[in-house]
């Protein structure tokens, strides 16, 4: 199972073909800072996918529905909504300037005609409910068709007012803004399983909210030293349990995994299960444990496995199984001879993220050159593909690509000295049940789906 | 289930090489990369994800960012600073400069008169719809 992307054999099982369905966003050479995404992310059903960028907006599009003239064209996504969710912001106790980046979006699942999303930039969260509006009132006693108050003394016969259909017209509403509980930076946010409480994870603690109660929440993880010359690790991503509201997991960044249980203690310094890798100490490397650092975790649909990324590969845990992975994936193995510079350009700190398909039969992550590779647990088979604007004819398939490592280039690699590191994919999506995958190279969001064969 | 039970050393070039790949490729290559690296900066600590590490990543904010585009090997003392005022006296002494300049845009207004909330420039504007959208 080489690095360098296998055969011309697409991920996913049952001979699937991806294929260029949509691209979002400009064409400029000249990216603002602003429309760099930062979080890609389908709601429970798949109908909807949001985005977060740097300049603190969220994007929402939303599946049409199959067009039944055009069997061939499925279900596209276009814009359902935008709003600014995060400003930048000034701390001038500590004269540090808040991000509007947005860290992270986290759907919660639908209980009635609106949606609601989370979306955290490094401090703050915030509950924002999206519903629509396609219908007008008309006829009011008090006020005029323009707005303006009828004086009550003229008035001299009552109406009941009317409902009239009007222009679809969706709407973004804060509804909840959980401030002031976070020290250092959000990293992640896990909405729970209850559907009541979610929580918060920054580099030291996390803690645990209830979704009408922003005043308060609980800190059940704090692994803050005493004297911070002692400290050794940080908390890079947490996770709620799909099934189990009582389970979450911490990943750290020294390539560990903490699960916690929160039945045991109100605060869970103390974890039930911790998964690591042991580590053969004569390969040991100044890079060792920087390359170690877990960027993302993610618990499988199923619950039973989970999976973490770090810088040049996934692993994917059985969760009953703590002293090793079940399955290792190289993402980009050729870049470990690259390390040095790759040190130097701060690209050995890019935290790229991972997903499941819906069966949790294949995962996919990203890579540099606009690059992403898909892997399929079953047929242990794994596939290179690239979001590009010369790849983006409607329905286009994509062609598997190839990195060389070094020596001799065939026909078609791409050379690793040729790889653009400014072109990274961090954040990609899968949906819930469907072939169909979001994939944010820079300031694009590409979308791929299978071809039906 | 087998092709799992296959999976005992699943990949070649973790951290759990064999003895007989320790020799070929699996270590050099980060083992040159180290030997490269501590070439260029001979003052990088051993341990690179020790406190001092962590602590630059914690307390990132604006002066700590701009303090941190200094040459990682050269800023093994984490200096924090306290506002700009300070990071700048701080890098004037460094640069032995006579009268330390201010940060980019902040003195546009100040000193002459009292500044309304409109002579103020605006520190980000993203309040533009995002061209995903469009």
């Amino acid at each position: 199972m080489a690095g360098a992307g296998g055969g011309g054999c697409p991920a996913g099982g049952n001979d699937l073909q991806w294929c260029f369905s949509q691209v979002k966003g400009a064409i400029d050479e000249d990216v603002a800072e602003a429309d760099i995404i930062s979080t890609v992310e389908f709601n429970y059903s798949g109908d909807l996918l949001a985005t977060g960028d740097k300049g603190g907006r969220v994007v929402i599009f939303q599946r049409e529905q199959e067009n039944k003239s055009h069997p061939h064209s499925r279900g596209e996504y276009n814009v359902y909504s935008t709003f600014q969710s995060h400003e930048p912001e000034f701390d001038y106790l500590k004269s540090l300037e808040i991000e509007e980046k947005i860290n992270k979006i986290r759907w919660l699942p639908q209980q009635n005609a609106a949606h609601f999303l989370l979306s955290t930039n490094d401090k703050t969260i915030k509950l924002w409910k999206i519903s629509e509006r396609d219908k007008r009132a008309e006829g009011y006693n008090l006020k005029d068709e323009d707005g303006r108050l009828r004086d009550p003394f003229r008035i001299t016969a009552l109406r009941v007012p009317i409902l009239k259909p009007m222009d679809l017209m969706v709407e973004a509403s804060p509804r909840r803004i959980f401030a002031n509980a976070h020290t250092y930076h959000i990293n992640s946010i896990s909405v729970n399983s209850d559907h009541e409480t979610y929580l918060s994870a920054d580099d030291l603690r996390i803690n645990l909210w209830h979704l009408e109660i922003t005043d308060r929440s609980f800190n059940i993880v704090d692994i803050k030293p005493a004297n911070m010359e002692e400290l050794t690790e940080v908390i890079t991503a947490a996770e709620f349990h799909p099934h189990q509201c009582n389970v979450f997991v911490y990943s750290s960044s020294k390539g560990t995994i903490r699960l916690c249980d929160m039945r045991s203690s109100a605060l869970c310094d103390r974890h039930s299960k911790f998964f690591e890798e042991p580590e053969d100490p004569s390969s040991r490397s100044f890079f060792s444990e920087i390359i170690s650092s877990i960027s993302d975790v993610k618990f499988s649909h199923s619950g039973r496995y989970m999976m973490t990324r770090d810088y040049l590969s996934v692993k994917v845990w059985d969760l009953n199984m703590e002293n090793r992975p079940v399955e290792t994936h190289q993402v980009h193995e050729y870049l470990r001879s690259k390390l040095c510079s790759l040190y130097e350009n701060d690209c050995i700190f890019d935290k790229f993220e991972c997903c499941w398909n819906g069966p949790d039969s294949a995962i996919m992550t990203g890579s540099y050159n606009n690059f992403f590779r898909m892997f399929d647990r079953n047929t242990r088979r794994d596939v290179t593909l690239e979001a590009s604007r010369e790849n983006s004819k409607p329905r286009a398939s994509l062609k598997p690509r190839r990195v060389c490592p070094g020596g001799k280039r065939k026909k078609d690699e791409i050379s690793v000295d040729s790889l653009d590191f400014n072109k990274k994919i961090l954040h990609t999506a899968w949906h819930p049940t469907d072939n169909i995958i979001a994939v944010a190279a820079t300031n694009n969001l590409y979308i791929f789906q299978d071809k039906v064969n | 289930m087998s092709q799992k039970q296959e999976e005992e050393n699943p990949a070649e070039e973790t951290g759990e090489e064999k003895q007989d790949t320790q020799e070929k490729e699996g270590i050099l290559p980060e083992r040159a990369e180290e030997a490269k690296l501590k070439a260029k900066y001979p003052s990088l600590g051993q341990k690179p994800g020790g406190s001092d590490f962590l602590m630059k990543r914690l307390q990132k904010g604006v002066w700590d960012t701009i303090s941190s585009l200094e040459p990682k090997g050269m800023s093994s003392i984490e200096q924090k600073y306290f506002d700009s005022g300070d990071y700048n006296m701080a890098k004037a002494k460094m640069k032995n400069k006579q009268l330390p300049s201010a940060g980019p845009d902040k003195n546009l207004v100040t000193g002459d008169h009292i500044p309304t909330p409109q002579d103020l420039p605006q520190r980000k504007s993203s309040l533009v719809t995002s061209k995903l959208a469009g």
